[in-house]
């Protein structure tokens, strides 16, 4: 075999790379006839060396290849031109300009808004850095035959968990969170404050400004907010001040924490204390009976949330031995928020109302492009001369598409940077009406990032269709002046009319059916009066212990009725049982009934209903071992003669006495729940004192007389009240809020889809002048015309109404099947939908119609 | 008037082409403008010399055998065009119309 030398082959391949192909042959030729000379005569080492120095002198303009098929050219002056022209014909029509970049950037503020707030939802707990390992420790139980999730639960479950399973967990810590009674020297505040085990602050990884987050250690020690920490002190270092909670417990400031913020299942928790300190009185921290704890944790890295949940199932069965059945279980911090439990499964609960107004938020925007196109194609002849000179000129369809794109850009961009300005402003508003704190986060990079593609992503959307609609126009017809926009042109158009139209009226149905809900809920019968009630929470012992002499002084005030205690107030349940034991009650199965302990005068106060049996009374002492039921429990007891039946509870037999009528308690969406009344307040302490007004006195007064007396008792608690109809109405904050936000939404949709009918009018009214001209000489009446021009769009309209009412006919039933307490679907929200949507419409075009018909022939025929 | 533009090594680079006749070359024109003119000629300069006259059209090329020496790569001969020879009497006849006007005095002062 003959060994052939050859030159450094990385550099005969490097060669071969760059060089034109055209000359790489012959040149290469050259370089290994040099070569093969070089290397006879000096050798291969010099003759290596002169080859990489001519291969690398050889890279030269005129040697190397050229990087694509051909050079790129210069394409800026064109742009320039295209920026040019578009702004141009802004600027000629400002009517069609304003409606576009109006309804464009009205629809991205809404856009923007929502995906502030989308992007605040599923942030909500991020704040916390252990967010992955974080999750609540909750229970199934069986009752009522199905699975009903709690989370509360007794408080020696987390050292239980922590006992068994101590190598899966970081941490494990018992909360009770709720409002009390922070003081210091003088000042005297109501706040929410979370009692926990000496890990919470740790596992919440709070950010300490003062101190150390393991301060809860020390049981005199408390953590307090920021917040809270600065109007106690001011300015003053906090450190190892002595705060007083609930004018029991002195505390020393352990350490100053940042504000938990508002997107955190933990906001507003404005201090943290030793959970020990609500035994101080004694309770036993032991008992597997009481569940009033909520157990957080945090698990270990290596641990998966789910297989740890798994095996901890069963340690509450183990020492309670509950007839229920109770598991055990871990919800991952992730699925607080958005997901619910129905029947022991977590679903997605709000997760769909993000999905949902998502899904709106892009209808609203989509519908700002259909205008876009609308407008654009509607306007296509003006712009047609232009084409086909363009393409005369010798422009390819690709740069007309680039031209009508880049004018598409223009006019979003202009629309953005309004977008941005008024999403900034309507923020405050937004903020009180979604009830977030969202911002906009300028700092974010990867929000520019969205936004760039945004922007693209809108002018692609928006000027697609226009763009190859355009520039598909044949120039020698258009230039003849025989070109005329033809029915395909028209027909998409009327869809694009019919879709815009189709969403409105949905959401048009949408925001009635909610307030028809609400409305209905709001009529639903209460079963009892909240009219001039007032509750007062009762925190500290002072009231509790002095009650009866309270009671005289208030009931001595003028414009006070009547005043009463109980467990929870009318408007919530606050504690439940399902241990009640009754004859004939299926063994199998267990059954949940509100609790709730009153005094004797409570029936007067809120002014219930007894509808069999009486009322509690002090004169008979049998009393305090008597049940009155409500309907609900009766019918769920399934209790033919329910007086006199016998009721076994913690031990004991209780006698039926009374039925009432069903009260709202809870959710007004909700069915009654089954709630059982009792004067054992040993069973259920007092929590709420009721005050009844006399009708028609001077609230103001009266209040100010009974803060005199609640002072006289206890002076260092604040005096707070609460209206019961104010707290009722609290009730419908949800649903009113959905309802503020869809007819925000519905509002918007109607007003973009005006503007662009309104534009669409004008055009088409200008399309045919002529013809209106000819018509009015002929002797056709105002009337006519005004019916001409209006037909195809109520035509238009109608195909969207009957398109749209099945839509939002289904979407409602499903919407509807949240609420147990559900307004009927009735042809009146359908009728008013419709009818108002052809009224908006018709009002819009008639505009253009009239002015059209109003115009004089002679001027319109003159022209040309 | 810039009607034919021919630079100094382009010059060279031709009027060796010219010299060559028939042999002309990568190599060949390369060896012999060093022997000549008794400076190095990089393989680069050349051949970027070679396509700035061939897009001109001063020359024309035709491919020729390939060798064992040339690894199986075929040579290409290079070859005036009509046109390369306008652009050559051309620039000769500016060359030498300046040299003859050339007062002798400013050649000879040098050497005084």
């Amino acid at each position: 075999m003959k060994t052939q030398p050859s030159p450094p082959r990385l550099f005969l391949h490097f060669f071969r790379w760059y060089c034109h192909p055209k000359l790489a042959k012959h040149i290469e030729g050259d370089l290994m006839e040099v070569y093969h000379e070089q290397l006879r005569t000096k050798g291969k080492t010099k003759a290596d060396i002169q080859f990489v120095i001519d291969v690398l002198l050889l890279v030269r303009p005129g040697i190397i290849r050229s990087r694509g098929k051909y050079q790129a050219i210069n394409n800026t002056a064109m742009f320039k031109n295209y920026v040019k022209i578009g702004w141009r014909n802004l600027l000629k029509n400002k009517g069609y300009s304003f409606i576009n970049i109006g309804g464009l950037s009205a629809s991205m503020v809404v856009a923007a808004l929502i995906s502030l707030w989308i992007y605040d939802e599923l942030t909500t707990n991020k704040y916390h850095l252990n967010y992955e390992r974080i999750a609540q420790v909750m229970q199934h139980s069986a009752v009522n035959g199905g699975t009903v999730t709690f989370s509360s639960l007794p408080m020696p479950t987390s050292a239980a968990i922590r006992a068994e399973y101590g190598e899966d967990f970081k941490n494990v810590a018992s909360t009770w969170t709720g409002e009390q009674i922070v003081a210091y020297e003088d000042k005297v505040f109501t706040k929410i404050g979370c009692y926990s085990e000496s890990s919470l602050p740790e596992i919440l990884t709070l950010e300490m400004i003062h101190g150390t987050r393991t301060a809860l250690e020390d049981n005199s020690s408390i953590l307090l907010s920021e917040s809270l920490a600065k109007i106690l002190f001011g300015d003053l270092d906090p450190i190892s001040k002595q705060v007083k909670i609930n004018n029991t417990f002195t505390q020393q400031v352990g350490g100053v924490y940042k504000d938990i913020p508002k997107n955190s299942t933990f906001y507003g928790i404005a201090f943290m204390a030793p959970i020990r300190l609500l035994f101080s009185n004694g309770t036993a921290m032991d008992n597997w009976q009481s569940s009033s704890f909520q157990i957080i944790a945090e698990i270990n890295p290596k641990n998966d949330i789910k297989v740890t949940s798994y095996k901890i199932k069963d340690i509450l069965y183990k020492h309670t031995k509950d007839a229920t059945r109770p598991v055990l279980f871990l919800n991952p911090m992730s699925r607080w928020h958005l997901y619910e439990f129905k029947n022991g499964e977590s679903v997605s609960g709000r997760l769909q109302y993000v999905w949902l107004v998502g899904i709106i938020g892009s209808f609203v925007l989509f519908l700002a492009c259909i205008n876009f196109m609308n407008l654009s194609t509607a306007r296509s002849e003006k712009r047609a001369k232009e084409v086909g000179i363009r393409k005369a000129i010798g422009s390819v369809k690709m740069q007309l598409v680039t031209q009508f794109l880049s004018e598409a850009f223009l006019v979003v961009t202009i629309a953005f940077s309004f977008t941005v300005i008024l999403t900034a402003f309507s923020l405050p508003w937004f903020n009180e009406l979604s009830g977030k704190q969202v911002a906009i986060p300028w700092s974010n990079s990867a929000m520019w990032a969205i936004i760039v593609c945004f922007i693209v992503g809108v002018s692609v959307l928006a000027g697609s269709y226009p763009a190859f609609y355009l520039s598909s126009f044949k120039p020698i017809r258009v230039l003849k002046g025989t070109f005329k926009t033809d029915r395909f042109s028209v027909a998409p158009r009327k869809v694009l009319v019919v879709t815009q139209f189709t969403v409105s009226v949905v959401l048009i149905i949408g925001t009635l059916m909610v307030y028809n809900q609400i409305q209905y809920a709001k009529n639903r019968p209460v079963g009892y009066d909240r009219s001039s009630l007032i509750s007062i929470p009762l925190l500290t012992k002072e009231i509790q212990q002095q009650y009866d002499a309270f009671r005289h002084e208030l009931l001595r005030t003028n414009g006070i009725t009547n005043v009463s205690r109980s467990s929870s107030p009318t408007t919530g349940i606050w504690s439940s049982a399902d241990n009640l034991e009754w004859k004939g009650k299926d063994p199998n199965t267990q059954s949940l009934f509100g609790t709730i302990s009153i005094d004797p005068e409570f029936g007067d106060v809120v002014n219930w209903e007894i509808t069999a049996g009486r009322n509690f009374s002090n004169s008979f002492a049998s009393d305090s071992q008597a049940f009155i039921f409500n309907k609900a429990a009766i019918l769920q007891m399934g209790l033919k003669e329910p007086l006199g039946e016998s009721v076994t509870w913690h031990g004991k037999n209780w006698n039926v006495i009374g039925v009432v009528n069903d009260m709202v308690m809870t959710s007004p969406f909700a069915p009654t729940m089954p709630t059982v009344f009792l004067i054992d307040s040993k069973e259920r302490p007092f929590n709420i004192v009721h005050i009844k007004l006399s009708k028609n006195s001077d609230t103001r007064k009266v209040l100010s007389a009974i803060e005199e007396i609640f002072k006289k008792f206890t002076s260092t608690t604040p005096f707070n009240y609460k209206f019961v109809d104010q707290e009722y109405a609290m009730k419908f904050a949800g649903e009113e809020r959905i309802g503020k936000i869809a007819s925000a939404f519905a509002t918007l949709a109607i007003i973009i889809n005006c503007l662009g009918l309104y534009g669409l009018a004008s055009f088409i009214a200008e399309q045919r002048t002529k013809e209106v001209g000819i018509r009015k000489i002929l002797g056709a009446s105002l009337f006519n015309i005004w019916g001409m021009l209006s037909k195809d769009f109520v035509v238009l309209i109608a195909i969207s109404l009957i398109i749209a009412i099945p839509i939002s006919y289904y979407s409602l039933l499903q919407w509807l099947q949240n609420y147990d307490y559900r307004a009927e679907i009735s042809w009146w929200i359908f009728l008013a939908a419709g009818g108002g949507a052809l009224c908006i419409a018709l009002l819009t075009v008639s505009y253009q119609a009239i002015r059209a018909a109003l115009m004089n022939p002679v001027k319109s025929l003159r022209s040309e | 008037m810039k009607k034919y533009r021919l630079g100094e090594f382009e010059e060279v680079v031709i009027l060796t082409i010219g010299v060559l006749y028939k042999e002309a070359y990568g190599v060949s024109i390369k060896k012999e403008i060093e022997a000549r003119l008794s400076r190095s000629v990089s393989m680069g300069a050349l051949h970027t010399a070679l396509v700035r006259l061939e897009d001109k059209g001063y020359i024309k090329s035709f491919d020729g055998e390939a060798t064992e020496e040339r690894a199986g790569r075929p040579k290409k001969y290079f070859q005036i065009t009509a046109l390369g020879k306008k652009a050559m009497e051309y620039t000769k006849s500016t060359r030498d119309a300046l040299w003859k006007d050339i007062p002798n005095v400013a050649l000879h002062l040098k050497f005084s």
